[in-house]
């Protein structure tokens, strides 16, 4: 952990919707939205299931693994913190359970990313309140 | 009963579009804008009776900037498309006889960002969906990433290739140099330069990326019947279809197809047309990928076969089919919602004939996707 991280950290518009997925990610677990009513797994987490709109919600455990399902090679950054002699790789990673979440890649050269390559989740405590969930080549 | 030909474009209004008006604001491009359509209509501002805007320009500040009392009046608020869904709504309203003529108009001021305290140009970290599941991954600021998104995705799916989307860019430069509006009149530019420009989201490129600019369009509607008695020719509202999409790119089921599909068809039904009769497009274009993405769900070439399309087809102006006759968004600007707004101005310059050196040669039917 480092107290000077300089990137951009989550800013929840409804924290107290997310809290459980970023206190699962503290204690190195990924969950997803669950609705108890139809049995729709979905990401982002919403008050209402964007399937039946039934409020009896859960969170359900991921098993962490997945694909690419696309990404980009971030070459102009973002923020100036992202800024690197060879950029970032910025990705949308489909989960082996379904629902798709944006992730930066780790593990390889940003050239070496390919449609359909294999990862497993990672976590990384960037300050006190946040540890992001990223994805990393498997 | 639909909207075929109940609305007539009897008017159109341009401000050029350019880098930055120095000591202009939103409102000020707004009204200029809107005095010109309504001189290029022949009637006067007491003849308008209904505004329509794209949202970020509040109806009630422009009334009140330009000194008009409407009896209807709307934002539309629908980002890129603002300026085609605002058509549409004008034309329903006078189809509907809400009210009889419309002015619709839009346009952008990059100081007022700075002038309210916001960087101009980039997305501000307002929480946000964005804010807390993309940008601490290293999502750019504005819409750059999520295209990156996309075109790797159809380059996986359909084998397109950047030397295809890179003629596109050129093509519509080769427009703008014939349109004195155009950010990048006077700047011609090859294929291969845009393939040598720098990657920003790789695969997409600078060149294959709009630029933020200044400026405003403006718009007047009114029914076919008092049309009939105007100064200009009309370029008639034959058919609308709109299909809302989602606000976030990676909600999307597939990454390689857009609203188009549906919005399209919709519009092709009720003018009782086929996407083979079309005879030139305006489509919005905010990167080569989603213009690409979008020419083929519009059924104007085989899904997946838009890179052989461009390799094959002369689509500037003098072209056989020919495709953002102004230079589009990648050459003309994008004065914010404006800029969307460009293709439905520049669909109704060619209908009435007033498109001077650029004009096409089979102007009567025209395909223009928001």
């Amino acid at each position: 952990m480092t107290s000077a991280y300089d990137k951009p950290v989550p800013i929840p518009s409804n924290a107290d919707l997310t809290k459980p997925f970023w206190e699962a990610a503290k204690r190195g677990e990924l969950i997803i939205p669950y609705c108890n009513s139809c049995s729709n797994i979905f990401f982002y987490p919403r008050e209402v299931c964007p399937n039946c709109f039934s409020k009896d919600l859960d969170w359900k455990k991921m098993s962490g693994r997945g694909h690419v399902y696309t990404y980009t090679h971030v070459r102009q950054a973002v923020h100036p913190s992202f800024q690197s002699a060879n950029g970032h790789i910025y990705a949308i990673v489909q989960l082996d359970e379904g629902p798709k979440i944006p992730s930066s890649i780790s593990g390889c050269e940003p050239e070496e990313v390919y449609i359909n390559m294999p990862v497993s989740v990672v976590f990384d405590d960037i300050t006190e309140d946040y540890t992001l969930v990223k994805f990393q080549k498997c | 009963m639909t909207l075929r030909g109940r609305g007539a474009i009897v008017g159109i209004g341009e401000v050029p579009t350019r880098r930055i008006y120095e000591g202009r604001s939103m409102y000020g491009l707004c009204a200029e804008a809107a005095g010109l359509a309504i001189a290029d209509a022949g009637i006067t501002k007491n003849d308008i009776d209904g505004l329509v805007t794209d949202g970020v320009a509040l109806p009630p500040a422009i009334a009140e900037y330009m000194d008009i009392k409407p009896n209807f009046a709307t934002g539309v608020s629908m980002q890129g498309a603002s300026g085609a869904t605002a058509t549409m709504v004008a034309t329903s309203a006078v189809s509907s006889g809400i009210c009889n003529t419309v002015l619709v108009v839009m346009g952008n001021s990059r100081q007022d960002a700075e002038r309210a305290g916001r960087p101009a140009g980039r997305g501000a970290s307002v929480p946000s969906v964005r804010s807390e599941w993309e940008e601490p991954h290293g999502m750019a600021p504005g819409a750059n990433t999520g295209y990156g998104l996309m075109y790797r995705r159809h380059i996986h799916e359909y084998g397109t290739t950047e030397e295809q989307l890179a003629k596109m860019a050129a093509d519509q430069r080769f427009n703008a140099l014939e349109n004195e509006n155009a950010v990048f009149n006077g700047q011609p530019i090859s294929a291969e330069d845009v393939l040598n420009s720098r990657y920003i989201n790789e695969p997409l490129k600078l060149l294959e990326s709009v630029m933020p600019c200044d400026g405003a369009a403006a718009l007047i509607i009114t029914t076919p019947e008092r049309a009939k008695n105007m100064k200009n020719k009309p370029a008639y509202v034959l058919g609308v279809g709109l299909k809302q999409g989602e606000a976030n790119i990676w909600q999307r089921d597939k990454f390689t197809e857009t609203p188009a599909v549906d919005s399209v068809r919709r519009a092709l039904e009720m003018a009782g047309y086929n996407p083979s009769d079309i005879e030139f497009a305006e489509f919005y274009d905010c990167y080569t990928i989603l213009a690409a993405m979008c020419i083929e769900d519009a059924g104007l070439v085989e899904k997946g076969e838009i890179g052989p399309f461009y390799e094959e087809t002369d689509t500037t102006y003098k072209g056989t089919f020919p495709i953002n006759t102004d230079g589009g968004q990648l050459s003309g600007g994008q004065p914010g919602l404006a800029g969307g707004f460009r293709h439905v101005i520049e669909g109704a310059r060619q209908i009435m004939g007033k498109a001077g050196s650029r004009q096409v040669e089979k102007s009567d039917l025209c395909l223009v996707n928001g």
